[in-house]
């Protein structure tokens, strides 16, 4: 980005690196027609602007991880296909036990081929149990199973590790619906956390699945996966205006520490195009 | 698929013929209209322009606003121009003279491609093609498992020793020829286009064995940075073709548009769901009338 001053040649790089970030063309609309209408002109000016801007849509939301003490937590994680969930929950599950958690896992993607293989193996890596049925087994009978088990191994946090699934696939959506259930009579309470898996390499389809999957179980927040690429995930911020849904996590590469908790400013500032005079 | 973009680019047409005579500011809305419909289904941002474009300088050429039916006129410009995108004829595989052939499946991780090696292997041997599946995925937890699962649902051979790429396939490729195996789809490791380290290990691998087609697995919801992915992978490898995935949700089809036109190569087949039936022919034309809705 080299320009010194706010011009038409400078608004049409902006409006191109906007929309490259998938930020959405309507967002990016109301951010250029902004620009205009506050008559912008300085650089500085300029990047205050952008800083507040996306600061703006992200205040107000609460982005801790909300766990509570003394009772069993349960968070599911929740997605489209390939999105991350899987090794998120083993990347968590190492980082919670980092933090003194007492973690485990229920296997309840029993769809895909080997899913149960590779969760597994996460466990014997990050050293944490993982309570497991045949593939094909009802998610829900796993996950009923696992909260027996967490309860009789005194644990504190289940993770719930879900069968990716098209948020256009209504009985699979449904099968979400039946797994929160299961959670809520077992234990007396609902999920601690929903939390849905967002690839930042997606576009804009991701506002519908999310919508979908919003409407089906509560989403409490959700996790931005593969920042490591050269996507940014702009999309979030769409994802956040319309559903105030807090992002909690982002991942950053495929090994066990690659897990860290959402920096609001350190986002926003990643949205900032670098000015060089 | 593309429902969105459809209905959109159906209400900007049904304004346009709605007007009659057109004049040129008509135009330059709808197209305007055009631009931003595009762009929400992610097509990516220089491919929109270009096309864009060109409809604007064939629409000067053709004198479309002395045309008796203008809307018609730049719709049928529009329809050539998402052809030329999307590329014409659909282009089946090509399994080389040698045998056993091989296809070379790589792509971001988590694109889908193990389920569309699965696929395609299924497809081949419904043929009549003697295949062998060969997992050189050793990175990523039950990989191997995971082919081999699919692997035994339809009934096709599947090989996975060794502790690096090379050394599997140089195995498997014994195996193939005992077998007489007409073709060898490998799987390999999902990598980030940006990792030179797992890049050059691409190249190598098309060095070593020279498959006839190398395939690019991209996730058919994603965003501007298809552009960016598929540039890469065709930088360093001679991509013969691409697989779009996980079609069978309201994916908008931007990518679609995007990877064929910076890679200049063709988009082979489309993954529709997760099970082993689910792959199609891409058949270009078809799309384009199905986007613009005729
Ligand atoms: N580069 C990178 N790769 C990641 C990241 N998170 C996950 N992956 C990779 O993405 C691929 C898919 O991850 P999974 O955890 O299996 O995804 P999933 O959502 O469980 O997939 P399904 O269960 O099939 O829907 C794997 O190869 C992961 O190693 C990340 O933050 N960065
Ligand atoms: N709905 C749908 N899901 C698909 C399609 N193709 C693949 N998938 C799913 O996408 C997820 C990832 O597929 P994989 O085949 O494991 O992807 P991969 O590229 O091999 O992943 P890595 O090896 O981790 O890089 C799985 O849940 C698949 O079932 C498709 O066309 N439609
Ligand atoms: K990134
Ligand atoms: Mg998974
Ligand atoms: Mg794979």
């Amino acid at each position: 980005f080299k320009f010194s001053r706010v011009d038409t040649e400078l608004l049409d790089e902006l409006e191109m690196e906007l929309i490259q970030s998938d930020l959405g063309i309507e967002l990016t609309n109301e951010i250029i027609g902004e620009i205009k209408k506050r008559k912008i002109s300085d650089m500085q000016e300029l990047r205050d602007f952008l800083f507040d801007f996306f600061k703006s849509i992200l205040d107000g939301l609460d982005y801790k991880l909300r766990l509570y003490d003394n009772r069993l937590n349960v968070v599911i994680f929740i997605g489209v296909n390939g999105t991350g969930k899987t090794s998120t929950v083993g990347k968590f599950a190492y980082y919670l036990k980092n933090l003194g958690y007492f973690p485990i896992i229920a296997a309840a993607d029993t769809f895909r081929a080997a899913a149960i293989d590779q969760i597994k193996r996460w466990g014997e890596r990050v050293g944490v149990d993982v309570v497991a049925q045949k593939e094909g087994a009802d998610p829900g009978a796993v996950v009923f199973n696992a909260i027996e088990a967490a309860k009789a191994r005194n644990k504190d946090v289940l993770l719930v590790d879900t069968a990716g699934r098209m948020h256009t696939k209504s009985n699979l959506v449904e099968e979400l619906k039946k797994i929160e259930k299961i959670v809520e009579k077992t234990l007396g309470y609902p999920p601690s956390e929903n939390l849905v898996v967002i690839d930042a390499t997606l576009g804009q389809n991701v506002v519908r699945q999310v919508e979908i999957f919003h409407n089906a179980v509560n989403l409490t927040g959700a996790v931005l996966t593969k920042l490591d690429g050269t996507a940014k995930g702009g999309v979030i911020f769409n994802v956040i205006k319309r559903f105030n849904i807090p992002v909690k996590l982002v991942t950053i590469g495929e090994e066990l520490d690659d897990l860290k908790p959402f920096d609001p400013n350190e986002f926003v500032e990643s949205f900032i195009p670098e000015v060089k005079i | 698929m593309f429902e969105n973009l459809t209905s959109r680019l159906q209400e900007i047409f049904r304004k346009l013929r709605g007007k009659g005579k057109l004049t040129e500011k008509d135009i330059e809305e709808a197209l305007r209209e055009v631009r931003q419909a595009l762009l929400e289904a992610d097509a990516h941002y220089k491919v929109v322009k270009e096309l864009l474009n060109n409809v604007k300088t064939k629409a000067l050429q053709e004198d479309v606003l002395k045309s008796v039916t203008p809307a018609e006129q730049i719709i049928r410009i529009l329809y050539y121009e998402l052809l030329n995108i999307l590329g014409g004829e659909k282009v089946d595989l090509n399994l080389g003279d040698k045998k056993p052939g091989i296809i070379l499946v790589v792509g971001l991780q988590g694109s889908g491609k193990t389920t569309t090696c699965a696929k395609l292997a299924y497809r081949l041997s419904q043929e009549q093609r003697r295949v062998l599946l060969v997992g050189a995925d050793t990175f990523r937890p039950a990989a191997g498992k995971q082919l081999q699962i699919l692997g035994e649902k339809i009934k096709v051979p599947v090989y996975i020793d060794g502790s690096n790429p090379f050394e599997i396939i140089d195995g498997a490729l014994k195996v193939a020829r005992e077998k007489f195996s007409d073709v060898m789809i490998v799987d390999t490791t999902g990598r980030l286009h940006i990792d030179e380290e797992m890049m050059n290990e691409l190249s190598e691998l098309n060095k070593r064995y020279h498959p006839s087609e190398i395939l690019l697995v991209v996730d058919g919801m994603t965003g501007q940075d298809a552009v960016n992915i598929a540039e890469k992978f065709n930088e360093k490898l001679p991509l013969t073709g691409v697989i779009l995935t996980k079609m069978d949700g309201d994916a908008r089809g931007g990518a679609a548009l995007s990877v064929k036109a910076i890679t200049g190569k063709p988009i082979k087949f489309i993954g529709v769901g997760e099970k082993i039936e689910d792959l199609e022919y891409f058949y270009p034309d078809r799309l384009a009338s199905r986007i613009l809705g005729m």
